[in-house]
C-alpha cells in the first residue's frame, strides 16, 4: 500500500471560511422575491376532538393564506416508515403541540399575532403521559394496545441459568428526554411552480426523506420535488425527520399562495413542538457466578415513543442491540418495546436507543461488581467480548479487538488508581466528596441489520471543467458540523492521488445528487466514504483505460486528462452503489446474525466531585478513548469525540426536560440548561487505531459513540465519590439521570433517615 | 386593525457598521439583530434563541459585547458596531478566524460568528489570556458542536500569534 498524503491530515473544512468570515448561508439567511412567512397554529391540548376552528372576526384576514387538512393534495401523512404521523391534524390532536392549520403573510409581526386570532375548541379526551399509564392501557392512543413496536433477541437458554447462579442481580434504570438543542432552529423555505413543482430549501439532514414525503404529501411525482440542504447550524439526529414535517407545511402554503414561503420556529417552539430523545425505562436481571462472570440474563428495554410511531421502531432496534454492552452473555433475552404517549413524537438524537440501553447496562455492571464483591474495573474485564465470541445478535467478533487493554490505557491515562486511592483518603473529611467511575461501550456503525442492503446508496463523482476544482463529488450526505465535505473530499483525493484543493463537493440537491442515503447512524465516514473511494477510483480507471493517462500522474496532468475526456465524450462521471459485503447473515424476524458491518469500541473515565453542602456534581477530568478504526482526519474526529461527551454530560447532570400533561415546560435556553463553556472539564480524547480495514482507508462510525459513555460513566462516578458517605446501597441507587442535584439531595437524605 | 399602521411610527437610525456609514428607516424598538439581518444585510450575525442566552447574535457595540437580540436598535443610534463580517481584511482571515478554522472551533458554524466576536472582544481586554479566563469570557456563548475544548485551542492559539513570545 502506498503512503497516504490526505487521509489522516487535519486539512481545512471544506466549508470553514465561510463560516468564520459570517458568509455561510443557512436558511434564515436566504430570502426570495415575493416571499411570504409561514407559521403553525398548534393544538393546546394533549389529546381530544377538535369541534371548531374560528377566526376573530375583529381581525383583518386580507392577505393572510390559511392551510388546513383539507387542503392537503394527496395524503396526509409525513411518509417515513409506518405513514401515522398527519402532516395536519384533522378531526383529531393526540398532543400538545400537534400542528392544525398553517397561515402565510408578508409581515412576520402581524402572522404571529394571527396565529393568536385563531381559536380552536376541542372536545378533550382522557390523555396518558408516562411509559406505565401507556402499558396499563387505560386508554388506547395507538393501534389496539398502545405499543408502537417490539423486539426480542433470544440467545442459549436463560431460563436454565437462575439455578445455577451464585448471585442474581436486579436493577431498574431509566433515562429522561433530552433536546437536540442544535442553535439553528429548524427553518425551510418552499416555492411552487406548476411547471417545475415544489422546491424546497432547508435546514436538514435527509433531503430524500423530505423528498418521499412531499411526493405522498403533494402528490407530485418525484421529477416535480426538489430538495436543497441550506448550509445547517446543528441537527445531531433533530433534522433527520421533522424537516419533512416544516418541509410539508411549507409546501402546501407555497402551493395554496404560489409563493415562496420561509417557515423558521423560534426557540420556544422548536423545543416544545419538535422531537427528543426518548425517554427510557430499562429492567436487568443477570445470573453471575461467585467469580463474576455473567451466566445470562434478562433485559427489558422500553421506549416512550410520544403520539405517533415515526422513527421509534428504529430506536428501539439499536437501543435493543446495545442493551447486552460489550460484554459476553451465553444466554440472554431481550425485549425492546417502544409504547405511545400523548407527547410530541420523540425521534433520532445522536446515539439512537444506545445512550439509553448503556447507560442502564454500565450502572447495572457497577452494581454486580458490588454484589459479588470485585472492583468495576475487574467485573468488566472478566465479562468483556472478544475474538470469536458473540454477541447477544450471535454476530461473531472477527477483529482483533482486545477491550482489557483498550481499558488498562484508558485507566492509565485517567490516572485511575493513584486518583481511587487518594479520594479514598481526602473524603473522609470535608463536604467535596470525589470519585472515579468508568463506562465500556461499542456502538454499531451504519444501519442496522439488512438496513445498507435495502437503501442500497448511490454516489457519484463526476470530472468538472468550470475551472473550481478537477472533480466533483455527488452525494445526498450532508454537513451539518460533523466534517461530511471535508473527509469525502479528502477520500475521493486521496484515491485520486490529487490534491484536496481540487476536490470539491456537490451542495445536497435532488436534482443534482444521487441517493447517498440518510446522513445518520454514524454511516457516512465509513459507508459513503467507501463508495465515494470506488466512484473516484472509477474515474481514474476510465482515465487510464482510455490511454488519456498514465499509471502515474501529476495533478496537472490528470486535470488535463479530465477535460480532454469531457471535451471528447461530453461528461466523465463515476457511479458507485452499495453492495452487501458476501457472507453476512441477518435475520430481521428473530433478530440475529450481523447487526453491523463493524463496532466502534471505547473506555470512559470521569472523574466527579459532589459538593454535599450544595449537593451539586460536577465533572472534573474526562477521558475518552476510542477505537474507530482509521482516524480520517484528526482534528474533525476529536472535535466530535469532545462535542458528544459535552452532550453527554449534559444528559448525565443538567438537561431535564420538565414534562406537563405531555407539553415541554421548560422550551427555553434559560431554562433547558446545557453546558456552557464555564460548565466542562478537560475532555481529553484519545483513539487507538487497531488497524482493521473497514469502510474507507478503515474508518468506522464515529459521530454518535461518544453521546453513548458519558452518563454512565458519571453517575458510576458519583456512586463511588458518595458510597463511603450514604453506603454502598444507596449509592447504587442512583439509577437515572439527568441526576440533579435534587436527587443527590434525596439520596443523601435518606441516608440520614435510615 | 389596518396594515398601514404597522408602517407608521418608524424613524431614521444611524450608526456605522464596520466602518461604514449606515442610516436605516426603522421602527426604533426593532431588535438590532434584525435591523443588521434584514435592512443591513450582515446575516452573519445569528438568532438561537431570542433571549440572550446563546450568544449566537453577538456584535461589538462601541468595543462593547451585546446580544444584539437585547438591543432595541435606537439604542444603537451613533455607536460603531462590528459584526463578523468587519473581522477579516479582504481575503485575510483574522487571526482568530483563522485560529478557528485550523483548530476545529467552528463545526456547524452558527454559534460561530457570535463566538468569534465574544473571543475577539476578550482578547482586546487582554492579550494574553488563562485557560480560565477563556472560559469565563466565552460562557455566555453557547456552541452545541465542539464541546468548546477546540474554542480554547483556537483563542489560545490566535493570542499566541498576535503576541509571539
Amino acid at each position: 500500500m502506498t503512503e497516504e498524503h490526505i487521509i489522516g491530515k487535519s486539512v481545512p473544512r471544506k466549508e470553514g471560511r465561510d463560516k468564520v468570515t459570517g458568509a455561510a448561508r443557512y436558511i434564515d439567511d436566504i430570502t426570495m422575491p415575493g416571499m411570504l412567512y409561514g407559521a403553525t397554529v398548534r393544538s393546546q391540548i394533549p389529546r381530544g376532538v377538535i369541534k371548531k376552528i374560528s377566526f376573530d372576526p375583529q381581525f383583518d384576514w386580507a392577505e393572510f393564506v390559511t392551510v388546513t387538512a383539507k387542503d392537503i393534495p394527496g395524503k396526509n401523512c409525513i411518509a417515513l416508515i409506518g405513514d401515522d404521523q398527519p402532516c395536519l391534524a384533522d378531526e383529531r390532536v393526540n398532543h400538545p403541540e400537534e400542528p392544525i392549520l398553517l397561515l402565510a403573510h408578508p409581515d412576520p409581526h402581524l402572522l404571529r399575532k394571527a396565529v393568536d386570532a385563531v381559536a380552536i375548541e376541542y372536545e378533550p379526551l382522557p390523555a396518558i403521559f408516562t411509559m406505565e399509564e401507556s402499558e396499563r392501557r387505560s386508554q388506547i392512543i395507538w393501534g389496539t394496545d398502545n405499543t408502537l413496536k417490539t423486539f426480542l433477541i433470544s440467545k442459549g437458554d436463560v431460563d436454565g441459568i437462575w439455578a445455577k447462579a451464585d448471585s442474581i442481580v436486579e436493577g431498574e434504570y431509566t433515562t429522561g428526554a433530552q433536546e437536540q438543542l442544535y442553535i439553528e432552529n429548524n427553518g425551510v423555505i418552499a416555492a411552487f411552480d406548476r411547471e417545475q413543482g415544489i422546491t424546497v430549501w432547508g435546514s436538514l439532514q435527509c433531503p430524500y426523506y423530505v423528498h418521499k414525503a412531499l411526493m405522498a404529501l403533494c402528490d407530485l411525482p418525484a421529477e416535480k420535488i426538489r430538495v436543497v440542504q441550506a448550509e445547517t447550524g446543528g441537527a445531531f439526529g433533530g433534522k433527520e425527520d421533522y424537516p419533512s414535517i416544516i418541509a410539508g407545511h411549507a409546501a402546501l402554503l407555497a402551493m395554496k399562495s404560489g409563493r415562496p414561503v420561509k417557515i423558521i420556529y423560534d426557540r420556544l417552539e422548536d423545543m416544545t413542538a419538535t422531537t427528543k430523545r426518548h425517554p427510557s425505562r430499562t429492567r436487568h436481571r443477570t445470573a453471575v457466578s461467585k467469580d463474576g462472570k455473567i451466566l445470562g440474563g434478562e433485559i427489558d428495554f422500553t421506549i416512550d415513543g410520544g403520539a405517533y410511531a415515526t422513527l421509534s421502531s428504529v430506536v428501539l432496534s439499536r437501543g435493543t442491540i446495545h442493551a447486552g454492552g460489550p460484554y459476553y452473555w451465553p444466554n440472554v433475552r431481550i425485549r425492546g418495546k417502544a409504547v405511545a404517549t400523548n407527547a410530541p413524537p420523540h425521534g433520532a438524537f445522536r446515539g439512537f436507543g444506545a445512550p439509553q440501553s448503556l447507560f442502564a447496562m454500565e450502572r447495572h455492571m457497577d452494581r454486580i461488581a458490588q454484589a459479588v464483591g470485585l472492583s468495576p474495573v475487574e467485573i468488566r474485564r472478566r465479562n468483556f467480548l472478544r475474538p470469536g465470541q458473540t454477541t447477544t445478535t450471535e454476530q461473531t467478533i472477527r477483529e482483533e479487538i482486545d477491550l482489557g487493554k483498550l481499558l488498562d490505557r484508558a485507566l492509565e491515562l485517567s490516572d485511575y488508581s493513584a486518583k481511587k486511592a487518594r479520594f479514598a483518603q481526602q473524603n473522609k473529611v470535608g463536604p467535596i466528596k470525589k470519585g472515579m467511575g468508568i463506562a465500556a461501550f461499542l456502538h454499531g456503525a451504519g444501519f442496522t441489520g439488512s438496513g445498507e442492503r435495502y437503501l442500497a446508496s448511490v454516489v457519484a463523482v463526476e470530472g468538472c471543467t468550470d475551472g473550481n476544482g478537477t472533480v466533483r463529488v455527488l452525494v445526498s450526505s450532508t454537513e451539518f458540523g460533523q466534517g461530511t465535505n471535508t473527509v469525502l473530499c479528502q477520500i475521493a483525493a486521496e484515491a485520486l492521488d490529487i490534491p484536496y484543493d481540487d476536490v470539491r463537493i456537490a451542495q445536497p440537491d435532488t436534482n443534482q445528487v444521487p441517493n447517498s442515503g440518510p446522513t445518520v447512524a454514524s454511516r457516512t465516514a465509513m459507508v459513503v466514504g467507501s463508495l465515494v473511494r470506488s466512484a473516484a477510483l472509477g474515474i481514474k480507471q476510465t482515465l487510464i483505460a482510455s490511454g488519456s493517462l498514465g499509471s502515474s500522474y501529476s495533478p496537472e496532468e490528470f486535470r488535463t486528462a479530465c477535460r480532454a475526456h469531457i471535451a471528447a465524450h461530453g461528461e466523465l462521471r463515476s457511479f458507485a452503489r452499495y453492495e452487501a459485503p458476501e457472507g453476512v447473515f441477518w435475520d430481521d424476524q428473530k433478530y440475529r446474525g450481523e447487526a453491523y458491518a463493524c463496532f466502534a469500541w471505547a473506555m470512559y473515565v470521569a472523574e466527579v466531585a459532589v459538593d454535599l453542602s450544595t449537593y451539586s456534581a460536577s465533572v472534573e477530568d474526562f477521558v475518552a478513548l476510542q477505537e474507530v478504526g482509521r482516524v480520517l482526519h484528526p482534528v474533525l474526529a476529536k472535535g466530535q469525540i469532545a462535542g458528544g461527551v459535552a452532550q453527554g454530560i449534559g444528559f448525565a447532570l443538567y438537561e431535564k426536560v420538565v414534562w406537563q400533561n405531555g407539553r415541554m415546560q421548560n422550551g427555553q435556553m434559560t431554562n433547558y440548561i446545557m453546558p456552557t463553556s464555564a460548565d466542562l472539564p478537560p475532555i481529553r480524547v484519545f483513539f487507538e487505531e487497531m488497524g482493521n480495514l473497514h469502510g474507507a482507508y478503515g474508518a468506522k462510525g464515529i459521530g454518535e459513540l461518544p453521546m453513548d459513555g458519558p452518563a454512565p460513566a458519571i453517575v458510576n462516578a458519583i456512586g463511588d465519590a458518595l458510597k463511603d458517605s450514604i453506603g454502598d446501597a444507596l449509592a447504587a441507587r442512583f439509577d437515572s439521570v439527568p441526576l440533579m442535584p435534587e436527587d443527590i439531595f434525596e439520596a443523601v437524605s435518606a441516608n440520614g433517615e435510615r | 386593525m389596518s396594515h398601514s399602521s404597522e408602517h407608521r411610527g418608524k424613524c431614521e437610525l444611524s450608526f456605522t457598521v464596520n466602518g461604514k456609514a449606515e442610516t436605516i428607516r426603522v421602527f426604533p424598538m426593532e431588535r438590532l439583530l434584525d435591523v443588521l439581518r434584514n435592512n443591513l444585510g450582515r446575516t452573519g450575525t445569528k438568532e438561537g434563541c431570542g433571549e440572550g442566552e446563546c450568544g449566537s447574535c453577538s456584535v461589538l457595540m462601541d468595543g462593547k459585547l451585546v446580544n444584539s437580540c437585547l438591543v432595541p436598535a435606537l439604542q444603537a443610534v451613533g455607536s460603531s458596531l462590528t459584526t463578523i463580517e468587519g473581522l477579516a481584511e479582504g481575503p485575510q482571515l483574522s487571526a482568530l478566524q483563522a485560529a478557528f478554522l485550523e483548530c476545529g472551533g467552528a463545526q456547524c458554524g452558527i454559534c460561530t460568528p457570535g463566538m468569534i466576536l465574544s473571543a475577539s472582544h476578550l482578547l482586546h481586554k487582554k492579550a494574553e489570556p488563562t485557560l480560565d479566563e477563556i472560559r469565563e469570557a466565552l460562557a455566555g456563548n453557547l456552541c452545541r458542536c465542539t464541546g468548546y475544548m477546540q474554542i480554547f485551542e483556537a483563542v489560545a492559539e490566535a493570542s499566541r500569534r498576535k503576541n509571539p513570545a
